[in-house]
């Protein structure tokens, strides 16, 4: 205890006593590109969530003379849609559903992705075999086959799109969920936990949750970027939201006969969810570097 | 290798016959009557119920699953509500089309893919790395139906070089090997290309990286042996994982084609889902995703065995 004294060994636990969440952070925060995309993602989250603060057009009035304006026209800073709405209000207040739609459908699916993994995972035998030969007729199906698949059954709506496209990310997210799980479950702090009297439920919650969930919330963030895009894409096919509502793929969509007339203007909405799919896509792969310590 | 061809067809029953069972239920969730889109808006009680005897939707479920499975073995997928046509020609007509598209994007996108994947890997961390990796990154990030437009602005619009919609002059469907058809898929091909592109390139570049810093790279080296047949030995060790991604991407091209299809009213079987889709046409919807599902099965069927051929490592284990 008397070398406390020495300032020389007093620096080196400090360091050490970093915890692992602390070093991801601090790692995350010198990547200069994740930090770019952070802070775009926030200023897209942020004027869509206060967009009827922001002093915008109004979204859904349009214009009859004033349609299809180009980008720069007074009052038009975006240009005006085929209807003489204004697009940067659109653009923005349709991030709200835009966004929605799109990430929506990770969460629930990591949540429920995670459980059914876990639980495969760790109670093992004739569970998993059935939990995960069920998960594997998902993958008979190529992914965007099936969000078509199922929404084009249930019909148009934002509901049934977030539904089509959570079970298509369920199966993806249980996968990872079980593979990790079985890593950490014949670990001796799992034996040592169950040794002491630990109930599975117990274990599954403290012991293997805290080791499982990283590496399940690192693969889930990348897939947000191929969310945004399919969730946009079901609306650009009609399958998601309905007119009049500003959606990023309904606005594609009803734009793309405008093509000839006012092209920038047309592609517009298609620049918001390249902008998003893109940050999360650099983001998640900056958080799976950061939290590679071994590099 | 006979009989690991036998035990992966074996396992590719079940699987074949869950996808079967997805797809015969997919009908059964929708919302309302499956007859919705046949029955006039004034349609009698006794017309529905007739109707309804007629398609057998007032059996049990699985008596109609048995049924449904027994004639889908024998080539039977139904006729379409909406043309009264076969659902099995009318699928098989699209998918050719659809086929061609995949494998003109499949051209590009792989070849890029695997060149810009080998070049970031053997460069790792140096600028030729970071242009391919943003390359690889742009193309998983873009929504695909949206560069479709954009190029179609430029090409079409604007310079008014190539077509904008449609697989041939006239509208035809027919598909002919001469420019003039060519000129169709040029755009379609180039879009679909884009994601599988920036997915071979990411595993191709970390494949690379990942073999070569192992031990064997160094003895090779330190053999005396030259770079390039190092890289003989680079290419042979990364090809069964890159194929299989390949093989993947060839069918999530295959299976996934509706947006891309739908921007350029590219006439395979994701402009005739959309078209199933939105005429509420169930009989054609099942059929098309059936027969898409089968295939992508089938194509996974076949990339396990290519892979199994020339890995040795699979088949032990």
């Amino acid at each position: 205890m008397t070398a406390i004294t020495d300032s020389a060994l007093q620096a080196a636990p400090a360091t050490k006593a970093r915890g692992y969440w602390a070093t991801v952070g601090r790692r995350i925060v010198r990547d200069k590109v994740s930090i770019a995309c952070a802070l775009v993602l926030l200023a897209i989250f942020l004027s869509a969530l206060l967009a009827p603060w922001l002093g915008l057009a109004d979204p859904y009035q349009g214009s009859m003379i004033r349609r299809l304006r180009p980008i720069g026209t007074p009052n038009y800073p975006l240009g005006s849609d085929e209807l003489g709405r204004d697009m940067l209000a659109r653009l923005i207040y349709g991030g709200r559903l835009s966004l929605l739609i799109g990430i929506s459908p990770v969460i629930f699916a990591f949540i429920i992705g995670t459980s059914l993994g876990i639980v495969a995972g760790y109670v093992g035998g004739k569970l998993n075999t059935a939990i995960m030969r069920t998960i594997d007729v998902f993958f008979a199906f190529p992914s965007v086959l099936l969000a078509i698949a199922i929404s084009g059954a249930l019909g148009a709506g934002i509901v049934n799109s977030i539904v089509s496209l959570t079970v298509v990310f369920v199966p993806q997210i249980t996968r990872v969920a079980e593979s990790v799980t079985t890593g950490v479950r014949n670990m001796d702090f799992v034996d040592a936990a169950r040794a002491s009297g630990a109930g599975a439920l117990t274990i599954m919650r403290v012991h293997i949750l805290g080791n499982v969930l990283g590496p399940i919330f690192v693969y889930s963030t990348g897939l947000i970027s191929v969310s945004m895009i399919l969730a946009a894409g079901l609306s650009f096919l009609g399958l998601g939201t309905k007119p009049p509502e500003p959606e990023w793929g309904l606005m594609l969509n009803t734009l793309r006969t405008a093509i000839y007339v006012n092209p920038w203007v047309a592609a517009l909405p298609g620049t918001m969810i390249f902008a998003v799919s893109i940050c999360f896509n650099l983001l998640s792969d900056g958080l799976r570097s950061a939290m590679d310590i071994r590099n | 290798m006979l009989a690991y061809v036998a035990r992966r067809f074996v396992y590719a029953i079940p699987i074949v016959l869950s996808v079967a069972l997805v797809c015969f239920l997919l009908v059964h969730i929708t919302p309302g009557d499956p007859l919705v889109a046949v029955l006039p808006a004034d349609a009698s009680q006794e017309l529905a119920a007739q109707l309804r005897t007629a398609y057998g939707f007032d059996r049990p479920l699985p008596v109609q699953f048995g049924l449904w499975l027994w004639k889908a073995i024998h080539g039977d997928l139904g006729n379409s509500i909406a043309t009264g046509r076969p659902v099995l020609s009318e699928v098989l007509r699209a998918v050719s089309n659809t086929v061609t598209l995949a494998i003109a994007a499949a051209a590009i996108g792989f070849t890029l893919g695997l060149f810009f994947g080998l070049l970031a890997g053997y460069f790792r961390d140096t600028w030729i790395d970071k242009v391919a990796t943003s390359i690889a990154i742009a193309g998983v990030s873009l929504p695909h139906y949206w560069l479709g437009m954009v190029l179609v602005i430029i090409f079409s619009v604007q310079l008014n070089w190539l077509p904008a919609v449609g697989a041939g002059p006239g509208g035809s469907g027919e598909w002919k090997w001469n420019w003039e058809h060519m000129s169709y898929l040029v755009l379609p091909a180039i879009t679909t290309s884009v994601i599988p592109m920036g997915i071979v390139t990411r595993t191709v570049r970390a494949l690379t990286g990942d073999i070569l810093s192992q031990d064997f790279v160094e003895a090779l080296r330190a053999k005396g042996l030259q770079e390039w047949h190092v890289f003989r030995h680079v290419i042979k060790n990364a090809a069964p994982t890159a194929l299989a991604v390949m093989g993947l991407q060839l069918g999530y091209m295959l299976g996934g084609s509706i947006l891309i299809e739908t921007v350029f009213s590219w006439p395979g079987s994701g402009l005739l889902l959309n078209s199933a889709i939105f005429q509420r046409d169930l009989p054609l919807l099942q059929g098309t995703i059936l027969v898409l599902a089968l295939f992508f099965v089938f194509l996974n069927l076949m990339v396990d065995i290519a892979q199994a051929s020339i890995d040795p490592r699979i088949k032990r284990s």
